[in-house]
């Protein structure tokens, strides 16, 4: 890289353009201000929003029906909801998607009615890019951020990073707002449509000072048809499911649904059995979710004729909870001049312990992004761009300290077989998490330093290392703290008890650090 | 995981290059791209999406490459699939293939026998 790298300036930069990203890109554009996103992929078809089918939290202004839902959901959150945060994502989430009609083509219901709620993942992404555009946001794509920028006084002063594409030089944004919206951590495991979602926001977040939250409330692992990514729910609700002797496996309830088919899958193939689908669920199948069709049929499957073998794949904390801790009612991260929105904060005060996939992550998603580039706006009129304050770059792990030498699939490896484990992950115990403890520092403290030709992609995929290798530690932290089960953390060696409602806190690079905060907390 | 892109059916306009998340696809001057980074291939499907000439196959296997016979897809019916169950472009008009998306909760509601 002989030429220095390419500068822009924005009142925000908005760091991933996914679901939560493109609505704050949408709100900041349309508010008046000049908008970045720099998206690693592609602004419209990245994100796990994009390969989906988000249905969104939903629940009209009637009398009384809000309140209920909340109730209904602060009763599942197991103590770490806030009421007043629900309140504000139903809310928001009901004046604001409706919006999107200007680009997403809604077919009304049987009933003529048109169920505002319920996207197709690629027309939606689609339409939230063309959206974005339309309100004046300047998209970067293929261009993911490495690092974040900061003033001597500490706030944040934009990012810098790489483009993958085209001259395929680094970049530098300054900003006098920055929105971290890159997504949860999915460990680079075959989840469909996350592989770039790496944890490097979370990354950049702590390096820059933000603290994390709910990390241990990180084990979820999603039915696909084994070896695919097709990690779409709907059509296993009416799956049975047989051990390689055709014994029918009994699901017992519990706290995780899927615990069960971790412990058969142990011993030896699962075959899942759909023939109780209902024969008009089968005809409109390809018109409800056409890719999940489309990977049964190119695998010569018949789904509901055919019984077929089954994989768990690892979600992490993508439908998990955990992420940057939400400092106030503005999404603020706890950093001067960063915002956080989606999948990269912790969805504690909207879901509580238990995942929010299905409903709540989206609507989360959706209004963080909102809230977010509006206080956003508010700081860049009152402190301005500052683009001419000098800055430092704050990123370390993967781009400057690494010191191991050791090879970067290897690490990965380790790492996976950690946190990717259902069995693992799903019981979890105080010497199953400390030998994975050492294991992740193991593999931290072996990140390679200077593996492969700096590329604009090998920069990348250290970076990404050293995040997703990051996110494993904490999560593992987390798990080690809590030491009783609450929602997606179960501890298999110690009994259910009723804790007082407290978050698990963590951060910390080299050495990592947790702690314990009331619930809610300052949000 | 991406295995095929048929040059015969290629216009070579790069809505593929740009669209792919995962940057698997580099422009090659006057002709169709090329797969340059097949193992960074998320298995999204999404490619074929953005392909108005249904040149695209990618294999639902996303551990490790599975080489596909040009000749056997070509026959198979199965390329544009996904474009056309999703009613996109000149099937946007087909009321066979509309969105049905809106279905989703229904459907979940009735597993549950509700
Ligand atoms: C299969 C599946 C189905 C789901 N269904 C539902 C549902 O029905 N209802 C529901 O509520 N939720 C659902 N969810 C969850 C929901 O999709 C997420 O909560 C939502 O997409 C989060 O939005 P996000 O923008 O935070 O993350 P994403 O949509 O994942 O976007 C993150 C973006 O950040 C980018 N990025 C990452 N790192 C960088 C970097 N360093 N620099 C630049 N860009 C970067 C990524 O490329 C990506 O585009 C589902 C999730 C999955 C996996
Ligand atoms: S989108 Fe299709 S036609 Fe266009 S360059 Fe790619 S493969 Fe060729
Ligand atoms: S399947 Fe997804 S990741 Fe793979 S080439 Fe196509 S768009 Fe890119």
């Amino acid at each position: 890289m002989t030429a220095g790298p390419t500068h822009h300036e924005a009142d925000v930069l908005i760091i991933g353009g996914g679901l939560a990203g493109c609505w704050a890109a949408i709100t900041a554009a349309q508010g008046g201000a000049r908008v970045i996103v720099a998206e690693k992929g592609h602004c419209g078809t990245s994100g796990v929003a994009a390969a989906g089918g988000p249905g969104h939290w939903w629940v009209p202004p009637d009398p009384g029906r809000r309140e209920e839902a909340i109730a209904r959901r602060m009763a599942t959150a197991q103590g770490l909801g806030d009421a007043a945060w629900m309140a504000r994502i139903i809310d928001r989430t009901c004046r604001t998607l409706p919006t999107i009609a200007s680009h997403y083509r809604y077919v009304p219901d049987d009933d003529g009615r048109i169920r505002h709620h319920a996207l197709r993942g690629p027309e939606y992404l689609r339409a939230l890019r063309q959206k974005a555009q339309a309100a004046g946001a300047i998209l970067l794509d293929h261009s993911p951020a490495l690092e974040l920028l900061r003033h001597a006084d500490g706030s944040i002063a934009g990012a810098r990073g790489v483009s993958r594409q085209g001259t395929g030089g680094d970049w530098v944004v300054r900003a006098g707002a920055t929105i971290l919206a890159t997504g949860g951590c999915g460990f680079r495991s075959h989840l469909l449509g996350g592989m770039n979602n790496t944890g490097d926001g979370l990354l950049m977040a702590v390096e820059a000072g933000a603290v994390l939250s709910g990390m241990e409330l990180s084990a979820f692992f999603t039915v696909v048809p084994a070896g695919t990514t097709m990690a779409r729910t709907m059509i296993y609700s009416f799956a049975r499911y047989h051990d390689a002797q055709g014994r029918p496996l009994d699901r017992p309830p519990g706290p995780h649904d899927n615990a069960f088919l971790a412990q058969a899958l142990a011993h030896g193939p699962v075959l899942c059995d759909l023939s109780a689908t209902p024969e008009d669920i089968r005809r409109q199948l390809p018109q409800i979710s056409p890719n999940v069709t489309l990977a049964f049929r190119r695998l010569g499957i018949d789904p509901f004729r055919d019984r077929f073998p089954i994989a768990l794949v690892g979600e992490g904390t993508i439908r998990g909870v955990g992420g940057v801790r939400v400092a106030g009612p503005d999404a603020g991260a706890g950093v001067e001049g960063l915002f956080v929105a989606g999948d990269v904060a912790s969805r504690e005060p909207v879901t509580g312990a238990i995942s929010g996939g299905g409903a709540v992550n989206a609507a989360w998603a959706l209004s963080s992004g909102c809230i977010a580039a509006e206080a956003a706006l508010e700081r860049v009129r009152r402190h301005g761009r500052r683009a001419d304050t000098p800055a430092e770059r704050t990123g370390r792990a993967g781009l400057h300290s690494g010191r191991g030498t050791e090879d970067a699939t290897a690490i990965e490896r380790a790492v996976q077989a950690e946190i990717l484990s259902p069995v693992k992950q799903y019981f979890r115990t105080e010497a199953t998490l400390a030998t994975a403890r050492d294991r992740l520092d193991a593999a931290w403290a072996a990140l390679p330093h200077t593996a492969g030709p700096p590329t604009p992609q090998a920069r990348t995929r250290r970076r990404e290392l050293a995040a997703l290798t990051a996110t494993a530690r904490w999560c593992t932290a987390g798990a080690l703290a809590r030491r009783t089960s609450l929602g997606l953390h179960q501890r298999a060696d110690t009994i259910a008890a009723t804790t007082p409602p407290t978050s698990i806190l963590t951060g910390g690079l080299d050495r990592i650090w947790t702690d314990s905060a009331p619930a809610g907390g300052p949000a | 995981m991406i295995e095929l892109l048929l040059p015969a059916r290629c216009t070579g306009c790069n809505a593929c290059v740009t669209a792919c998340p995962r940057d698997v696809f580099d422009p090659v001057p006057d002709g169709p791209p090329r797969i340059a980074r097949q193992a960074d291939c998320q298995t999204c499907f999404l490619c074929e999406l953005y392909c108005q000439e249904d040149a695209l196959y990618v294999h639902p296997y996303a551990d490790h490459a599975r080489p596909q016979d040009a000749g056997a897809i070509e026959a198979s019916g199965l390329l544009g699939a996904y474009r056309r169950d999703s009613g996109w472009d000149e099937w946007a008009e087909d009321e066979t293939l509309r969105n049905q998306h809106w279905r989703m909760e229904d459907v979940f509601r009735r597993a549950r026998g509700a």
